[in-house]
């Protein structure tokens, strides 16, 4: 790949909208999604992420805006047309063909010779672990097994953008937590731009270079899955990555003074001995323990703060017994953080 | 279940109808034997104990001479069926189905393709209405509107007519053995009313399996680098040939053993099933009548065997 093209993004969003009637299934977005990264979208359901994907498939067409793949405008583009493949939330693989034939689909259609086709589909089935199962139909297969041959069918086609609507949903826990170090391996090992559409945050934040955070069809924030994470720019991304204690301004002004909203995580508030001595540059509220729920590694504590909401804490579990955490409840506490912690959002509601 | 309902109710008894539901419940084969007697009864003695009355009177033989049936085990009557006559008819009657079957699939298609596609919600409902509103009405009077549709005063010869194309109605009617003194009077009329009537039964069935193929596989195909007409040969069709297949036995069958439209319209030339008509009515020939039956009945085979080798059957 000549430095050329390599500087230029693989998918690019210029003021893209789509309308469906009078629904704006995304709305003005606009974004960047560099060659080679792993780029996860990120939202509720309804928040424009598939669609999004979908108009980079070509599945659905611009209302406005523009599209560019690699510095191609591709808005009149059909999907046949484009270097991208899908692998869809359903798999969608064809129940009539084998394994090899699904995978192979693709490749026959280009009209790549027949030995070359055999070699790379079964290359790419050893790619997703499963090289023995080319002569099945689908419906033989396991719920992880045709994940793995739904990608496989996209990926021997070497496109230069795989598009991912939301893989992994049907998968049980333990499978989808593996599948996602398995697919972060494979974009790695292949260096193609990945996009990923989903809803689990957990998802986006173990696997993404970047991730895109959707909420009724906009973007809300783009950023690594630290800079996400720590620190979110609006309300709705502190509450869906991650769970985040919303403070409301009349309580903020009480704290610290200050009458903006800001959020901050469980994780990083204290539970102290109520009157215990508060450092410089820390936060420190008293409030009574409401409930205890104890999460087995975790613990969540329910903490009605004097005068004002309820905040959150989590705690690991380090040096208590399930007797000793849960024997909490109503007990008079203080709260305190490191004040670099919590975050002002940007727009306050 | 006594804990729960003495518990819930701790003074009164379970009610009659809780009981016998609870019964039920936990007797699930008993419920299944009492809900399949009915219609196991009906297949077994009804539905086949006539086919095999059937099969019975076919080995029976016409005594010529007394003209009574001969209830003795004989090949005569096969022997009977087997001449050159009685086998044009078949070879007639299957050539009518197979051309009735192609038809009804080539504007099954498309019509469903639409349906299954493009209708919307009530578009859909609509056209599912229009294609089954014929079969609201009697099966009889529509053979006789195409009859007068096709007479040679009818509304067909008018158009030719009008339009200076008399030459060309002409010419199609010339045809050997299927021609005949006009539209009505021919094996294009029996044909006509045929794919006319049984067209629904080819419409519906496509249209479920087409139904069935998810929007997802459509765009993976096209994802992949398919372009439309790819799509449609290589995961349309071979998705919906099932439902076509489906729909092909009933035109097939039908067509087979139907003997009202070849009565109505055409040139008098014989079908199965008004051999079996004549046969078992006026010239009380009914071994012969059965062994007529019996013809059809073999092809369905043969057709459904060569279906199933086809693969009609794997995507299902």
């Amino acid at each position: 790949m000549s430095a050329a093209t390599h500087s230029l993004p693989a998918v690019r969003f210029e003021n893209v909208s789509r309308y469906f009637g009078d629904v704006r299934a995304v709305d003005n977005v606009s974004l960047e999604i560099h060659d080679g990264e792993f780029f996860s979208m990120l939202g509720p359901s309804g928040s424009g992420k598939t669609t999004c994907l979908r108009l980079i498939a070509g599945f659905e067409q611009p209302t406005q805006g523009s599209i560019f793949l690699h510095g191609t405008r591709v808005n009149d583009l059909p999907p046949y047309e484009r270097d991208v493949n899908t692998v869809f939330q359903d798999y969608a693989l064809f129940p009539h063909m084998t394994v090899e034939e699904n995978v192979g689909y693709g490749l026959m259609i280009r009209k790549v010779p027949k030995a070359e086709r055999q070699r790379r589909v079964q290359e790419t089935l050893e790619l997703v672990r499963l090289p023995q199962m080319a002569k099945r139909k689908p419906s033989q297969l396991s719920g992880g097994q045709r994940q793995r041959i739904a990608l496989a069918r996209a990926l021997v086609n070497r496109p230069r953008v795989l598009l991912l609507d939301e893989p992994l949903g049907a998968l049980d826990l333990k499978l989808r937590q593996e599948m996602q170090i398995e697919l972060k391996e494979i974009q790695k090992r292949v260096g193609i731009t990945f996009v990923f559409v989903t809803h689990d945050q957990d998802e986006a934040l173990t696997m993404s270079d970047r991730i895109a955070v959707f909420n009724a069809g906009r973007i809300e924030q783009i950023g690594t899955p630290a800079e996400v994470y720590e620190h979110p720019q609006s309300t709705f991304v502190a509450s869906f990555v991650g769970t985040s204690n919303l403070v409301p301004s009349d309580m903020a002004r009480k704290l610290t003074g200050q009458n903006e909203t800001f959020s901050i995580r469980p994780e990083k508030i204290r539970m102290v001995e109520p009157g215990a001595p508060v450092q410089d540059g820390w936060a420190a509220v008293e409030g009574t323990v409401r409930e205890v729920v104890y999460l087995g590694m975790l613990t969540r504590y329910l903490v009605q703060v004097d005068g004002g909401s309820e905040l959150t804490v989590v705690r690991q579990n380090l040096d208590e017994t399930s007797m000793d955490v849960l024997s909490a409840q109503g007990k008079r506490v203080q709260l305190t953080w490191q004040r670099a912690f919590d975050r002002v959002l940007e727009s306050p509601q | 279940m006594t804990t729960i309902s003495a518990t819930t109710n701790p003074t009164t008894r379970p009610s009659l109808i809780r009981r016998v539901s609870t019964f039920f419940h936990r007797h699930p084969t008993l419920t299944l034997v009492l809900l399949l007697a009915v219609p196991l009864l009906w297949l077994g003695v009804v539905y086949l104990g006539s086919l095999l009355a059937l099969l019975l009177q076919s080995f029976f033989r016409l005594d010529d001479f007394t003209g009574q049936v001969v209830r003795e085990f004989s090949l005569d009557t096969y022997g009977q069926l087997f001449t050159r006559a009685n086998m044009d008819i078949v070879v007639r009657t299957v050539a009518m189905s197979a051309a009735v079957t192609m038809a009804c699939a080539l504007l099954a298609f498309p019509i469903s393709f639409y349906m299954a596609r493009y209708a919307s919600a009530t578009g859909k409902v609509a056209f599912y209405i229009a294609v089954t509103l014929p079969l609201w009405s009697s099966y009889l009077v529509r053979v006789y509107a195409w009859k007068l549709i096709l007479a040679k005063e009818g509304v067909i010869g008018w158009f030719f007519q009008a339009f200076g194309l008399q030459p060309v109605l002409d010419a199609v009617l010339a045809v050997p053995v299927i021609g005949g003194p006009s539209l009505s009077v021919s094996m294009y009329g029996t044909f006509f009313a045929f794919v006319y009537v049984w067209l629904p039964y080819m419409i519906i069935p496509t249209y479920t399996a087409l139904e069935r193929v998810p929007r997802s596989m459509l765009e993976a195909s096209a994802d992949l680098g398919a372009r439309p007409l790819d799509t449609f040969f290589r995961v349309i069709l071979p998705l919906a040939f099932p439902g076509v297949v489906a729909g092909s036995i009933f035109t097939f069958s039908l067509t087979l053993g139907d003997y009202i439209i070849p009565g109505v319209l055409g040139n008098s030339a014989f079908f199965i099933g008004q051999v079996v008509l004549t046969q078992q009515g006026t010239a009380g020939n009914i071994p012969l009548a059965a062994a007529f039956t019996v013809v059809p009945m073999v092809i369905m085979f043969i057709y459904l065997f060569i279906a199933g080798r086809l693969g009609a059957f794997e995507a299902l």
